[in-house]
């Protein structure tokens, strides 16, 4: 077997191990998904909960606390972007990233200093190939978050949120996350968790007054008991968002990849299969001519 | 007249459906809520949430604490984890 031919059955046992891999890395995706989907849509009767209590008591009670007030003595704000701890998901972190970095610039440019927070060790090696600090990471799990990790997130942030300026206080926190639309639809949103947006005094027709609630022991505490969960609730659904998100993506980053590396194993059976042919033709005119040769010296 | 009642935790909805009387652990003592109540919020610490459905059986749920909502004959407990936020 000539020199040439051997490079390319090389070339095609090597593709088709890497074929497999993806094929198996695309399966495993593909099955993970399904779970994901289901956890996502096991918290968000909570997340609606907890939002749900918290504008009725922020409309109703005029109580200053600091979930619904503007703090204006640190301009800090905090940005969380959640990212996956594995590549091969296209550019499913690429693209948090890109929502991060514009929000960053947004953010500098209304004159506000960002601490960045990232989950996800592809998200940590980005800022750390730049050499950004960070003020909180987190890895392990991108794809099947696990309600401690959100918990132990929030309270990083909510400390943040809720120190005095001179001990690092944020004013405002912001979330990168992406939202899982469908197998195909994953799209990457910004949103501001503290302080909460309230909106006031714009209830549409049909749309129902929310009752006087009586409150135990006061607004104050039932706000203050509200907060942690909110947060963590907030970022739970997020994290569990952007699982489901990761496996799409890394399902589809997968899928194209096995496709292609089918197309370059054809590609070189048909290279190895002419080089075999140009080697055999040349054996055959090489047999000819030198039968041809004695021929005429005899 | 019957009240509409959720319990959800982080991971789940925990019961859900139609019952007759709400009992839940207040910080400030228990509470009983019959259909009709007047709309009120209120944090919950660790204890046993009882639901009493239309057929009269008596769940109980042990909750870590969390928090109560009751308007229009909805009641919404938002149920912490056992472990989680103490009591």
């Amino acid at each position: 077997m000539g020199a040439k031919q051997r490079v390319y059955r090389q070339r095609i046992r090597s593709t088709q191990s890497l074929k497999k891999i993806f094929r198996a890395m695309e399966l495993i995706a593909a099955s993970r998904i399904g779970k994901a989907r289901e956890r996502v849509g096991a918290a968000s009767p909570y997340a609606k909960a907890i939002t749900g209590a918290i504008e009725a008591v922020a409309m109703h009670a005029n109580v200053e606390h600091p979930l619904t007030i503007e703090r204006t003595d640190t301009k800090r704000v905090a940005l969380l972007v959640v990212t996956a701890d594995r590549g091969m998901a296209g550019a499913y972190t690429a693209n948090a990233l890109r929502s991060s970095e514009r929000l960053r610039e947004q953010l500098m440019e209304q004159g506000k200093e960002v601490v960045q927070y990232v989950a996800g060790r592809r998200g940590i090696s980005y800022f750390h190939f730049r050499n950004r600090p960070l003020a909180g990471r987190w890895t392990g799990g991108s794809d099947s978050p696990s309600l401690e990790t959100a918990q132990e997130i929030a309270r990083a942030l909510l400390a943040a949120f809720l120190a005095p300026a001179d001990q690092g206080g944020v004013a405002e926190l912001h979330i990168v996350y992406t939202r899982y639309h469908s197998m195909v639809d994953q799209e990457s949103r910004v949103i501001r968790a503290l302080p909460l947006e309230v909106v006031e005094g714009e209830l549409g027709v049909g749309e129902r007054v929310p009752p006087l609630y009586d409150f135990e022991p006061s607004p104050e505490e039932v706000l203050d008991a509200l907060l942690p969960r909110y947060i963590e609730a907030r970022v739970y659904s997020h994290l569990l968002q952007s699982a489901a998100s990761e496996l799409a993506a890394r399902q589809r980053a997968m899928n194209t990849a096995t496709t292609n590396a089918e197309d370059m194993i054809r590609n070189y059976i048909r290279l190895a299969n002419a080089a075999r042919q140009t080697e055999i033709t040349q054996e055959i005119s090489e047999i000819v001519s030198g039968a041809d040769a004695l021929a005429a010296s005899s | 007249m019957a009240l509409t009642v959720d319990i959800v935790g982080p991971d789940g909805v925990r019961w859900s459906g139609q019952a007759t009387f709400v009992t839940a652990p207040t910080v400030e003592g228990s509470i009983g809520l019959y259909p009709a109540h007047e709309p009120i919020m209120s944090v919950l610490k660790a204890g046993n949430v009882t639901v009493d459905d239309l057929e009269g059986k008596r769940s109980v749920l042990p909750i870590g604490g969390g928090f109560l909502s009751f308007d229009e004959d909805t009641v919404t407990v938002i149920a912490d984890s056992q472990d989680e936020h103490g009591a």
